[in-house]
């Protein structure tokens, strides 16, 4: 699982839709793996702009990764290589193997085995 | 003729095996026509997320995300899937990754160890197309709202008495240490494989039950540019679906969703036949719809 896939991601349980603590959900016990892919600097150009940041911020301040900026690359970040390198490790390259996704809100953890997220609901929470 | 992604690797024991439906699939994205819309309606904007809803194999996610190029007229792709049955989403994953390196070669292969010399620097190449993850869940359920741009959907489409209910986590035990699963007893081996099938076909009354849900999402998780492709057959009165979409969107029968900015946002909501086969005594066996909102 890749790590911008959490950017995308909101806890499943009912109750939780309307919060805003349902997003973006926390890495716990998260076990990452590198896995090397060329750089494609068009391509981070062109997911930028579709990356909820401050949920990106706040997810690689959890898992202690440097030089994210504060705020979304605009005009000449956006040819700043070494931004685009560190964005390309984040987004493309940084797996999740084994871990957890926990809501902010409920306190519910999502299991993660294999790089494979369980998100089906115990019969009560659905 | 695009190649069929290769699904070797997936024991189809609990999941669904392409058939006719699948195919169906394949051939009416990969259609003069839904190529030239799809490649025109993606021409612009940031990396299309595209998600598969029920992938079971994977084989139609792995057919749009290996051949993008073609389909939509870029690679920059994200592919993202669910299923609720974990067997499938590690076999999604399997088939899109082989589909993409086939149809999308990297350009640089990972170095095999021995290589001597110093590793090269990795070099800028163009975008190839991604696949984030498979989710283990219902329909699009953890998706955040306005996130997906194409959305892909062969649903559980029989009509049967009543759908079967939805698997939780205690379904998906851990993995017995010395795997013998197989040996603890055959009859509910073979009572679990009979379940887990029946979630890939069993679609309640008019077979709509399970794809009424996700219709209903949709307003939700497509993004303004947003496009669903859903299969229906005859049985689903795909012609009534598509005048229901295009006359209220998906405001009947949901108190208040099609009122609220959040549940019909901006756009007038279109649906087109955008493929069918297997006519039989007139009527069209499957038909694939084409949702999206006109903006």
């Amino acid at each position: 699982m890749k790590l911008l896939t959490a950017n995308f991601l909101a806890c499943a349980v009912k109750g939780c839709k309307a919060a805003a603590s349902s997003y973006p959900l926390h890495f716990k016990d998260a076990e990452l793996e590198m896995q090397e892919v060329d750089f494609q600097p068009e391509f981070i150009h062109n997911i930028i702009p579709r990356v909820d940041w401050e949920g990106l911020r706040v997810m690689a301040n959890e898992l202690g990764f440097p030089n994210i900026p504060g705020s979304k690359p605009e005009g000449d970040m956006l040819n700043d290589e070494q931004t685009l390198r560190d964005l390309h490790k984040l987004l493309l390259e940084t797996h999740v193997v084994d871990g957890k996704l926990c809501c902010g809100h409920c306190g519910h953890e999502y299991v993660i085995k294999e790089g494979i997220a369980n998100f089906l609901l115990p019969s009560h929470l659905v | 003729m695009l190649p069929t992604p290769c699904t070797s690797h997936v024991s189809f024991d609990t999941i669904y095996e392409p058939a006719e439906d699948s195919y169906l699939f394949l051939d009416t994205l990969s259609s003069a026509s839904e190529t030239a819309w799809l490649t025109q309606h993606f021409r612009t904007g940031p990396s299309p997320l595209i998600l598969e809803v029920g992938s079971g194999s994977g084989v139609v996610l792995a057919f749009v995300a290996g051949n993008a190029p073609t389909l939509l007229g870029r690679a920059d792709i994200l592919s993202l899937s669910t299923d609720l049955n974990r067997a499938a989403c590690l076999a999604t994953c399997e088939t899109v990754r082989k589909a993409i390196d086939a149809q999308q070669p990297p350009a640089h292969p990972n170095t095999t160890p021995e290589s001597t010399t110093t590793p090269p620097t990795p070099e800028t190449t163009i975008p190839r197309s991604t696949h984030l993850t498979s989710l283990h869940t219902s329909l699009a359920t953890p998706l955040r709202e306005k996130t997906v741009d194409l959305l892909l959907f062969n649903p559980p489409y029989v009509p049967t008495e009543s759908v079967p209910r939805a698997p939780t986590p205690a379904d998906f035990p851990d993995p017995h240490p010395n795997t013998s699963e197989k040996v603890k007893g055959k009859g509910r081996d073979f009572e679990r494989e009979s379940y887990l099938l029946s979630l890939t076909y069993a679609g309640g009354k008019d077979g709509m039950e399970i794809t009424e849900l996700l219709l209903r999402d949709l307003p939700r998780v497509l993004s303004e540019r947003g496009v669903a492709y859903v299969l229906l057959c005859a049985q689903n009165q795909p012609q009534k679906v598509v005048e229901r979409i295009r006359t209220s969107g998906f405001s009947e029968g949901e108190e208040g969703l099609g009122d609220t900015e959040e549940g019909q946002g901006k756009g007038k909501w279109c649906a087109e036949i955008a493929g069918s086969s297997g006519v039989k005594a007139g009527w069209e066996r499957l038909v694939i719809v084409r949702i999206w909102r006109d903006l």
